[in-house]
C-alpha cells in the first residue's frame, strides 16, 4: 500500500462531502422511504409501527379503491410509455436521417425540433392542454380540433385528453412535442459518426437508400437507440409534471400515473405509508431499466 | 481533397431535383408542426381581451396588445389572483445560486474523481451516478420531514427558497460531478506532471493548470443546471407551499389551474415562465447540446 501522504487525505477530505450527501439524501432517503412503506403511517404525524407489506398488497389488490387506481396507473404507465418511445424514436430518426443529406440551414432546423427541451414540462402542459382541448359540440371546435375544421380534415377531430379511451395518448403526443428533439439529436450525432465511406462502398455495390438505413445505418446506431430508450424510457416511468398541469388524474383516472398517485395520496390524502410504497415500486422500475445500463456504460468506458 | 476523391465526389448521383424538394417540404411540415405551440402562445398572448375567443385560436392579432402580459404579471387585484411577478424573481434568486453552488462543487468532485483516483472511487461513481436517475417520490417524505427540522440560524429550510436552494444543489451534485470528471478526464496527464515537477501541489494543480481551462465545462454544467432548475416543479411544489416563496413553474400552475383567469392570460404567464430558459437555448444552444449529450452519460 502507497504510503499515505497529505495530498490524499486531502483529495479524500474533498470528495468527502459530496459522498456524504449522496449516501444520506439519496441511498438514506431511499432506505427511510422503504422503512416507512411498511409502517401505518396514515395521517400528518408519523406513526412507525411495522405492519409489514400489507401497502404493497393493498395496491396489488384490485378489490381495494387503491388498488384498481394503482392498476390503471400502471396500464397508463405501459402505454403512455410504449406510445411515447416509440414516436420519439421513429421521428427522432426520420428527422436525423433527412437532415443528414447535406441540407442547407441544418442548424435552423435543427434548433427548431430541439427547443421545446428547454422548456418546462409545465409550460408544455399548459399550453397543450389548450390545444387538445376539443370544444363542445354546440359551440364548436377549438385547438388542434378547430385547425382540423379549418384544413378539412374535420374526421380527425377527436375528444383527445377528455375521451378516457385515448386521454393518455395525448399526454404522450405533448411530450413527444418536447422529447422528440433529443432523439434526434443523439441520432444525428451518431450518424455523423458514421464513416462516409461506408455508406458509399455500400452505393456503389449497388445498395439502395433503403438498404443502406436497414442494413447498415440501423444496426451501427444500435447504441444510440439504447441510449435513447433508457433515458426516455426512465422520463416516460417518472412523468408527473405533464400530468400535473395538462389533465390531472383524469375522469376515471384516464391520465393517472403512479407519480402523480404518490404525490396525490401523499400529500393531499397524507397516506403517507401508502405513498412510500408507491414510490419504492417506481424506484425498482426506473432501476431495472438504469442499473444494467449504468453497469454497461462505466464497465464498457473502462479504467474510469 | 485529392483529385480521386473529387472525382469520386463528382460520380455520386446527385438526388433528383423532386426529392430534394420532398426532403424540403418535409422538413419544413415538421418545423410548423414543432412551431404550431409558439404560434398560438405568442399570437395569444397578444391579442386584446376584446378579440380573445378559443373559437379563433389560429387567427393572427389585430395589432399588438401587451395587456394580456402585464395581467400574467402583475395579476388582477379585482378578480383576485396573484401576478407572476414574485413567482418569477423566487425563481431568480432560487435559481443564480443554486447553479453557482453545484457547478463549484461539481468542479470540485470532477477533478478529484478524474486525477485524483482513489482505491473504490470505480465503485463510488456509478453510486453516485444513480441519484440522478431515481425518482424523487423515493426521497420526497424524508426530505420533506428532514427539511421541516432544520432551523439554521432562524432560517427554516421547509417552505423557503434556502431549503429549495439545497435541494437541488445536493440532487444536482450526480450531473456536475459527472459531466465535471469526464472534461478533466481529457486533460493530459503531462500538463499536470510538469506543474507537479514545478512544485504545485493539490490545490495548485487545480488552481492553476485545471481551473483556467474549465470555462467550457463550467459553460455546460450552468446551463444544464439553470435550466433543470427554471423548469423543476416536483421539489418547488413539495417544498414551497407558501405562496411568498413558491417558484416560477408552480405559479404558472396555479395560474393556469385557477378558472377565474382567462387563457390569454395564461398563454402569456406560460411564455413569461419559458422566457429564460428558451434565451439560453437560443444564446448558447451549442452547450446545450454538451449537456444534453452529458445527461445520456455520452460525455
Amino acid at each position: 500500500m502507497p504510503r499515505l501522504n497529505w495530498e490524499r487525505v486531502v483529495s479524500i477530505l474533498l470528495i468527502a462531502p459530496a459522498v456524504i450527501a449522496i449516501a444520506v439524501f439519496v441511498y438514506g432517503f431511499i432506505g427511510w422511504t422503504a422503512y416507512a412503506s411498511l409502517t401505518k403511517w396514515d395521517q400528518l404525524l408519523p406513526d412507525f409501527t411495522l405492519i409489514g407489506f400489507s401497502n404493497y398488497q393493498k395496491l396489488f389488490d384490485s378489490s381495494t379503491l387503491q388498488g384498481q387506481r394503482f392498476q390503471i396507473d400502471l396500464r397508463n404507465t405501459v402505454t403512455f410509455t410504449l406510445l411515447f418511445l416509440i414516436a420519439c424514436l421513429v421521428i427522432g430518426f426520420l428527422l436525423a436521417l433527412l437532415l443528414d443529406q447535406r441540407i442547407r440551414g441544418e442548424g435552423i432546423f435543427r434548433s427548431i425540433y430541439l427547443f421545446p427541451m428547454s422548456i418546462s414540462f409545465i409550460v408544455t402542459g399548459v399550453v397543450w392542454r389548450w390545444l387538445l382541448n376539443p370544444g363542445g359540440v354546440e359551440l364548436g371546435s377549438t385547438g388542434v380540433n378547430l385547425l382540423f375544421d379549418m384544413l378539412g380534415l374535420g374526421f380527425l377531430k377527436t375528444g383527445w385528453y377528455t375521451d378516457p379511451k385515448i386521454g393518455i395518448m395525448a399526454v404522450a403526443i405533448a411530450a413527444t412535442w418536447q422529447m422528440s428533439g433529443y432523439t434526434m439529436a443523439m441520432y444525428l450525432a451518431g450518424l455523423r459518426a458514421i464513416p462516409y465511406e461506408l455508406r458509399e462502398a455500400a452505393r456503389v455495390d449497388g445498395a439502395s437508400e433503403l438498404q443502406i438505413v436497414r442494413r447498415i445505418i440501423l444496426p451501427l446506431l444500435q447504441p444510440v437507440t439504447l441510449s435513447a430508450v433508457i433515458v426516455l424510457g426512465h422520463i416516460s416511468l417518472k412523468i408527473y409534471d405533464l400530468i400535473v398541469a395538462m389533465t390531472g388524474p383524469g375522469i376515471g383516472f384516464a391520465t393517472d400515473v403512479p407519480a402523480y398517485f404518490m404525490w396525490d395520496t401523499t400529500f393531499r390524502g397524507n397516506h403517507f405509508s401508502r405513498g412510500a410504497a408507491i414510490a419504492i415500486i417506481l424506484l425498482v422500475m426506473v432501476a431495472v431499466l438504469i442499473v444494467p445500463y449504468l453497469v454497461h456504460s462505466i464497465r464498457t468506458e473502462a479504467e474510469l | 481533397m485529392t483529385t480521386q476523391t473529387r472525382e469520386l465526389r463528382r460520380s455520386i448521383k446527385p438526388p433528383f431535383r423532386w426529392q430534394r424538394v420532398v426532403l424540403y417540404a418535409v422538413l419544413v411540415a415538421f418545423a410548423v408542426l414543432y412551431l404550431m405551440p409558439v404560434y398560438v402562445l405568442v399570437v395569444t398572448g397578444m391579442k386584446s381581451f376584446a378579440e380573445v375567443s378559443l373559437y379563433r385560436m389560429w387567427d393572427p392579432p389585430s395589432g399588438l396588445h401587451f395587456d394580456s402580459y402585464a395581467k400574467a404579471w402583475f395579476g388582477s387585484e379585482a378578480e383576485g389572483f396573484r401576478g407572476l411577478n414574485v413567482n418569477f424573481m423566487n425563481s431568480v434568486y432560487l435559481t443564480i445560486p443554486a447553479t453557482i453552488l453545484s457547478a463549484m462543487w461539481g468542479s470540485i468532485n470532477g477533478y478529484i474523481l478524474a486525477k485524483w483516483k482513489f482505491r473504490g472511487s470505480n465503485v463510488l461513481f456509478p453510486l453516485l451516478l444513480f441519484g440522478m436517475f431515481i425518482p424523487y417520490q423515493s426521497i420526497l417524505i424524508p426530505l420533506v420531514q428532514t427539511l421541516q427540522k432544520i432551523n439554521i440560524f432562524g432560517v427554516r429550510l421547509y417552505g423557503s427558497i434556502p431549503g429549495l436552494i439545497l435541494a437541488h444543489v445536493i440532487y444536482g451534485i450526480p450531473i456536475t460531478t459527472l459531466i465535471f470528471r469526464n472534461y478533466y478526464a481529457n486533460v493530459p496527464t503531462e500538463l499536470i506532471e510538469a506543474s507537479r515537477i514545478d512544485g504545485a501541489n493539490i490545490f495548485g494543480i487545480y488552481r492553476h493548470v485545471l481551473f483556467p481551462l474549465s470555462l467550457p465545462g463550467f459553460v455546460v454544467v450552468m446551463i444544464w443546471q439553470f435550466t433543470s432548475i427554471w423548469n423543476d416543479f416536483l421539489f418547488a411544489a413539495t417544498i414551497t407551499s407558501n405562496p411568498e416563496a413558491q417558484p416560477i413553474t408552480v405559479g404558472l400552475n396555479n395560474l393556469a389551474g385557477s378558472y377565474i383567469v382567462e387563457w390569454n392570460v395564461q398563454m402569456a404567464g406560460s411564455l413569461i415562465a419559458a422566457l429564460p430558459t428558451l434565451l439560453v437555448y437560443i444564446f448558447l444552444g451549442r452547450f446545450f447540446m454538451r449537456g444534453l449529450m452529458a445527461g445520456s452519460l455520452k460525455g
